[in-house]
């Protein structure tokens, strides 16, 4: 079993931890093709290659992102992801501004 | 009877007491040894080899390896099939039986079968029973019943097994001097360091093997390593232990006795050492036919004579060592049979020479001769060999009842492999070497090539002080390297025979001509040689037959042995038993404050995800009765119901309702303080999700509840999002924090009213949906009117520990009013009246807000939500094929079962989610999947119940109860 180094908590066991795939970029909802979003919401790319993958310490529900080589699976470096999400994001109003809908 | 005929006296026998003897029965015949003899020791000391038959033909088999690496010693015992004889300890009353026999072990009947291996060539099952279509499953129970191991007791009663966790600086596996060696080292630097040894006493080679022509050696080194092992606190031994498998990151799979050990090691060092290989020849599988390391661990470890009159096979020097031993043990030595053209000079052959032994230079052994019934040997064939192979044709026949062979040995590497180490073939050194070593991990000892006992010694030294290096624990004096690798491997011990029986994998009962056979057959890759002719996928798993498989498989694809490999390697290194990786077989269930109420008041519970829930409140026979009450009296009058398993989540701060608005379908931007608001969440691709409602208590702070299985998905799905939208709110589970009941029924608002409450629980002061904090006779609550089962109601939660007073309170307070408690059935009831769906029961994996007829609870003008852009996406370019709708059926008609199919024409367009035979409607009601033309109240459409007949359902407007609302609202 693995050894995850979980940036809050220190090295656990990968059992303690939830996988919650690749970090990636969420096309702009508002402007994106539907082809855009498909590939967004389905599609994994699957490379041989040192990715970004949100994992969960699931005792404490921290996540953060870990830097692992697919190929050796050797994680190479664990951090918050604060380090990566650094300002706010917000979602475009739609095109008319109206009351919000609701009960 | 007694006997031990070939019982040694002391001082052979290191593991034995003779002062404590031992009866046990083998076939059902009683036996004599002493406490610490294995089966397989027991038997032999009463002059028994025959242990079992083999897995195909039946061959009689005996004693090979003696240290648990081969399946010849296979075992039943009660209910415990596949026992190693070489490991079992003997004990008073003990009763073992062969295996994979009919009839007795001495006169198996199903002994013919070798007669026609002729016709049973590799691969004949694939050969002779693909065709016609369905005859392998006539013949695979024949098969079954013909070949095989021990036999499963399906009754068998759970005995008690355990786990446990440890952890090590430096673990090191395998106690033999190189073990030892780097213990020893490993604990000089400090730290904590583990041993693991399979054996009852530690030192390996040390405790059996020979050393040196005068054979003090061995126990000399044993004494001064256990003094040095002795002066160190800081080495835990685990002995009569064995390492199954070698995980990422040294995570180290240990059984011992009825324990299961997880260890965690920073660095560990394999000294696991190198298992003997066979010598191939014509008849090397029968009993009476064993390895040299064998016989040795025969003489030293159990104090038994393996034979009468012995040959020995060698193609190394060491196998002059065996033959010593032989002498010394009393054993008649027929020859000293070498494979090389030329006798060693070294002191043990000189030894050997001078008591008289005939040494047989440039010889093999060609055929063993059997006795009667094979179960036994009478006498060796030898010929002049030529080395690759072949022999000259001028057989000699030479009389014993035992053969010993030392040909070479491979290293027990497979616990690196697990963990993504190598071991290649080198030419130089004939046999496989540690080619790769995994991360945190060392080779030392006669498993990294090194023989030689002080050569062994010092490369366990070397071992230990760089893995305890590497663990960061001070070392200094770095201790001298070893020399290079050596081999005690001969090139080519393999003597193919024209009547076959050349056995290669003795589990599997292949022979030089199987593996030829397969190469020809076009599995020429050594991976594909093992699966079609299974050498190898025994329980040994190739420990005595990778070797020379992989030899015969090189000759035969002419690919030659440079670049050759072990096969893949995969955990277990020795068969685990189930019991050991279930453990105690802990089911945690979660009980909520009220549970004791609940079975005081004779509820039957179910589960709830983790939880246990009461399902209704009466003895089983009554079930039914019991649900159409309980629910009777929630409509007529007031019931109350245990709801703490609803998940509970706190959102607080500037952005609380921003995290809301994105996470859910609805809005909550505008939700005034005090009201609460249904929630629904769709995920990423539009499903929906889960459900709830959010209360809003203050501009900043909303609680929000979620369904009992989701709501752990439910925070840790927040949590992930707003690791990247990073919106000011603190979100919180306080699931476990809150207890909640549930109080519902025309009379509720009285109940509550006849308590000392700080708020007004009027219909104008506190009305549907609203959500109000306060205290019910100084108990801290918070009151949610909501109206999932249609009738005026209260949802109050309270902090868990005072769950259970409130429940009494309120039970008391309703007394008077008819109150009773309901359970999970009867609100399933009385939601479906009511026509509120339950995620994941009226809802599935693809389920988008539109199919399930909730297309109110999405806000049309929020800029986003998970799911939103997924939904419109599904709604622009396909529209909907099936959707969720209410229905009545036909006065009489049977209950259809959820997932009955809803057919239309020939297509299956739907399925039966819920149906309930309602009190309160008066006949059946239920929820399903229709076709959207079918959809309209009015329509009809069919489903096809368990019987195979049809029913038609009429589509009905929901609610089915209380159209209006009016009872929930009052």
């Amino acid at each position: 079993m693995k050894i995850l180094n979980c940036p809050l908590n220190g090295p656990r066991n990968v059992q303690e931890f939830v996988y919650g795939g690749e970090v990636g970029e969420m096309p702009d909802p508002a402007t994106c093709t539907d082809a855009d979003w498909a590939d967004f919401i389905f599609l994994e790319e699957n490379r041989k290659a040192v990715i970004r993958e949100w994992w969960c310490h699931a005792p404490t529900n921290f996540w953060f992102i870990a830097e692992r080589d697919t190929a050796s699976d050797e994680v190479l470096r664990t951090y918050p992801a604060s380090e990566v999400y650094k300002e706010r994001r917000d979602f475009a109003a739609p095109p008319e501004e109206k009351k919000d809908g609701g009960a | 009877m007694s006997g031990q005929s070939h019982r040694l006296p002391a001082p052979a026998g290191l593991l034995i007491d003779r002062d404590t003897p031992v009866s046990f029965r083998f076939e059902g015949r009683r036996y004599d040894g002493f406490a610490g003899d294995t089966l397989a020791s027991a038997l032999a000391a009463n002059g028994e080899l025959l242990l079992s038959r083999s897995f195909k033909y039946h061959r009689p088999r005996g004693p090979l390896t003696m240290a648990g690496l081969d399946a010849n010693s296979y075992v039943q015992v009660g209910d415990a099939p596949n026992m190693q004889a070489d490991r079992l300890p003997i004990r008073d009353g003990l009763s073992a039986k062969a295996i994979n026999v009919k009839g007795s072990l001495r006169n198996d009947r199903d002994r013919w079968i070798e007669q026609i291996s002729a016709f049973l060539p590799v691969g004949f099952y694939y050969k002779a029973f693909f065709r016609p279509r369905g005859i392998w499953n006539y013949w695979e129970k024949i098969i079954r019943a013909k070949a095989g191991l021990g036999v499963i007791d399906l009754k068998t009663p759970h005995d008690y097994h355990d786990k446990a966790y440890m952890f090590a600086d430096v673990a090191v596996v395998g106690g033999g001097p190189a073990g030892l060696g780097a213990a020893i080292e490993a604990a000089k630097a400090g730290g904590e360091v583990v041993l693991i040894d399979e054996n009852a006493r530690l030192g390996g080679a040390l405790t059996y093997a020979r050393f040196d022509a005068a054979g003090k050696r061995a126990g000399a080194l044993m004494a001064s390593l256990r003094e040095e092992l002795a002066a160190r606190d800081n080495v835990t031994v685990l002995d009569e232990a064995t390492c199954t498998g070698w995980f990422a990151d040294n995570w180290l799979a240990v059984v011992r006795g009825n324990r299961f050990i997880k260890l965690r090691a920073k660095q560990a060092v394999l000294a696991s050492g190198a298992v003997e290989q066979p010598m191939v020849f014509h008849n090397n599988d029968l009993p009476g036919v064993m390895l040299g390391t064998a016989a040795q661990r025969l003489i030293r470890l159990y104090g038994v004579k393996p034979g009468k009159r012995a040959l020995v096979a060698t193609g190394n020097d060491a196998g002059y060592g065996v033959a010593l031993d032989l002498l010394e043990a009393g054993v008649e030595l027929a020859a000293v049979v070498d494979l090389r053209s030329e006798a060693p000079a070294g002191p043990w052959s000189v030894a050997l020479r001078e008591k008289g032994v005939g040494i047989v230079a440039g010889h093999t052994v060609w055929e063993a001769v059997p006795g009667p019934g094979k179960r036994s040997i009478v006498g060796a064939v030898i010929d002049a060999a030529s080395g690759d192979g072949k022999v000259a044709g001028k057989p000699d026949r030479i009389d014993c009842d035992l053969i010993v062979t030392s040909v070479g040995t491979s290293p027990l590497g497979q616990l690196l492999c697990h963990s993504g180490g190598r071991m290649v073939y080198d030419e130089a050194l004939h046999g496989f070497v540690v080619d790769t070593l995994p991360k945190g991990a060392f080779a030392a000892g006669s498993v990294n090539g090194r023989h030689d006992v002080d050569a062994v010694l010092a490369d366990g030294r070397r071992a230990g002080w760089e893995a305890a290096r590497a663990a960061g624990l001070a070392t200094d004096g770095e201790p001298p390297q070893p020399g290079p690798r050596d081999s005690l491997n001969h090139p080519w011990p393999i003597f193919p025979h024209p009547k076959g029986k050349d056995f290669v994998d003795f589990d599997e009962d292949q022979t030089v001509r199987d593996l030829e056979n397969a190469v020809a057959d076009g599995f020429e890759d050594i991976e594909l040689v093992k699966r079609y002719t299974t050498t190898g996928m025994g329980p040994s798993q190739g420990r005595h037959s990778a070797l020379n498989a992989v030899r015969i498989t090189a000759k035969a694809n002419g690919r030659g042995l440079p670049g050759a490999v072990v096969t893949t390697q995969r955990p277990p290194f020795k068969p685990e038993s189930f019991a050991h990786l279930a453990g105690r077989g802990f089911e945690p269930v979660r009980h909520t404050a009220m549970h004791h109420r609940h079975l005081e008041l004779g509820a039957q519970m179910m589960p709830a995800g983790l939880w246990l829930r009461p399902a209704y409140y009466s003895p089983e026979a009554q079930r039914e009765q019991a649900i159409r009450e309980e629910a009777t009296a929630v409509r007529q009058n007031v019931g109350l119901i245990d709801v703490s398993t609803l998940g509970g989540l706190e959102l607080r701060g500037p952005d609380a309702a921003e995290m809301l608005n994105r996470m859910y379908t609805f809005a909550y931007a505008k939700q005034p303080v005090g009201r609460s608001r249904y929630l629904l969440m769709t995920d990423p691709t539009g499903a929906v999700v889960d459900d709830g409602v959010a209360c809003r208590f203050d501009e900043q702070h909303f609680y929000v509840t979620a369904t009992t299985g989701g709501v752990d998905a439910v925070y840790r799905s927040m949590l992930r999002w707003n690791a990247e939208w990073r919106l000011d709110v603190d979100i919180a589970n306080v699931t476990a924090a809150y207890a909640g009941m549930n109080i519902a029924g025309p009379m509720s608002r009285r109940v509550l009213q006849s308590l000392d409450c700080d708020l007004d629980l009027s219909a104008e002061g506190f009305p549907y949906m609203g959500v109000r904090e306060g205290h019910l006779n100084g108990i801290p609550v918070r009151l949610l009117r909501v109206g999932f089962v249609g009738e005026l109601g209260y949802e109050i939660h309270c902090p868990a520990s005072c769950g259970e007073a409130l429940w009494d309170l309120l039970m008391q307070a309703g007394a008077p009013f008819g109150i009773r408690p309901f359970g999970v059935e009867a609100q399933r009831m009385l939601r479906l009246e009511k026509g509120h769906i339950i995620i994941g029961q009226d809802t599935d994996g693809l389920t988008i807000p539109h199919e399930a007829d909730m297309v109110w609870a999405i806000a049309k003008k929020k800029p986003f939500f998970i799911g939103k852009r997924s939904i419109e996406a599904q709604m622009r370019n396909r529209p909907i094929e099936r959707k969720l709708v209410g229905f009545t059926l036909p006065p009489g008609s049977p209950l259809p079962f959820e997932c009955n199919l809803v057919i239309r024409g020939y297509d299956i367009v739907g399925r039966v989610t819920s149906a309930v035979d309602s009190p309160a409607c008066g006949g059946i009601v239920g929820l399903a999947y229709v076709h959207p033309d079918d959809a309209a109240p009015g329509g009809t459409f069919h489903i096809k119940l368990d019987d195979g007949k049809f029913v038609a359902g009429t589509v009905t407007a929901l609610p089915f109860y209380d159209p209006d609302n009016k009872r929930q609202e009052m």
